[in-house]
């Protein structure tokens, strides 16, 4: 890919895009995000995307914030990052300015509650999409560490409540582990 | 005086909250209202409850919302500066590092193994939301209960996501649309 001002603005867009609409916790975002720089433009593959989720995950801060900065410094560097934090910021910060002006009238509005009702059912059904197909993947991958990880990982989580935190270390160390592993039978 | 303190209030939010929205709650509360009052307990309610309704990083929320309370736009852009600073350096070096030593074997097998437990950490909020949408959290858990339109409606928005491939956005914007259309009905 050329590194023009067409994908600077085109990332610029797509964060505005995508900030403006995501309602809910960090993992709303990366998931559209992984729509559109995945999915529709190809910018990032989808192992990489995983990466930078767990990356930003792990990281101090927002996660939208931080998918943003990885995301930036892959699709266009410095610049790149620049733009798409940029866009990430602004949306929140402008609907937050107008609506602190209105609160009252927001908060309590019967027809503004109906259709955030109504979005959550939405933003549920792109993060089920998203995990359909990310989990089909890691299924016809036919790794069973793979596999256990990913269980175990969804057991912990929605059943447990364990912290995320501690998720993602125990993963990187089954990586370790396999790595050492693979590391001794090449000797 | 008071931008400086914004900053560093918010940049300590921005360094400390790690996992995102539910760790960053605290760290705002403890700052905003106990440490610097520059919130009421009521209005940090008020913050808490536009940040749910509204798009963005519940930090980002925050800090235009108490920058602009206290020291109006240039307030709002110093906290909401303050609270990215840490991550554009961190997550910036850690990006440099990640390109840098991808390539090494046993990081290979380190973000190999990392990747299924991110699917299924997203899974896992993707069925948190569907137990929201139908159940109100998974608090109560009743078939009668259930809030079936809000349930229909997320299956029929997962269908039509994987059958047809329409835009997420204009998915989840058309299900807010139905969730007006339902509720002016009464079914919802």
């Amino acid at each position: 890919m050329t590194k023009t001002e067409k994908p600077l603005w085109k990332l610029f867009l797509s964060m505005l895009y995508i900030s403006a609409f995501t309602f809910g916790g960090g993992f709303v975002i990366v998931t559209f995000m992984k729509r559109k720089f995945v999915d529709e433009y190809h910018w990032i593959d989808d192992k990489e995307m995983l990466d930078i989720t767990a990356l930003a995950q792990s990281s101090p801060g927002a996660i939208a914030v931080n998918a943003s900065i990885l995301v930036g410094w892959k699709v266009g560097g410095f610049q790149g990052m620049l733009v798409a934090v940029l866009g990430t910021i602004l949306p929140p910060m402008i609907i937050l300015s107008v609506i602190s002006l209105f609160y009252q009238l927001f908060a309590t509005n019967r027809y503004v509650a109906l259709v955030l009702r109504g979005m959550q059912s939405g933003v549920a059904a792109v993060i089920l999409d998203v995990s359909l197909s990310l989990g089909q993947k890691v299924i016809s991958g036919r790794n069973w560490i793979h596999l256990a990880v990913m269980v175990l990982a969804f057991a912990a989580t929605f059943f447990f409540q364990v912290n995320v935190i501690w998720i993602i270390l125990a993963s990187a160390l089954v990586g370790i582990v396999t790595g050492l592993i693979r590391k001794g039978e090449k000797a | 005086m008071i931008l400086l303190q914004l900053f560093l209030s918010f940049l300590q939010i921005g360094l400390f909250s790690i996992g995102g929205g539910y760790a960053a709650i605290p760290l705002i509360q403890s700052q905003t209202v106990d440490i610097h009052h520059w919130l009421t307990a009521e209005q940090f309610m008020d913050l808490a409850t536009i940040a749910e309704m509204t798009p963005g990083p519940i930090a980002i929320n925050g800090a235009t919302f108490v920058g602009l309370k206290v020291a109006g736009l240039p307030g709002a852009v110093t906290a909401t500066f303050g609270c990215i600073f840490p991550s554009l350096i961190l997550v910036s070096l850690l990006s440099f590092v990640y390109r840098k030593y991808r390539e090494l074997p046993m990081l290979q097998h380190v973000l190999s193994a990392l990747r299924p437990a991110v699917v299924a950490l997203i899974a896992s909020a993707g069925l948190n939301m569907l137990l929201q949408v139908g159940f109100d959290g998974r608090t109560g858990i009743s078939l009668p209960g259930a809030n079936w339109a809000g349930l229909i409606l997320t299956a029929a928005a997962v269908f039509i996501l994987r059958r047809c491939k329409w835009n997420p956005i204009l998915v989840m914007v058309l299900c807010g649309v139905a969730g007006l259309l339902l509720g002016l009905a009464g079914l919802y």
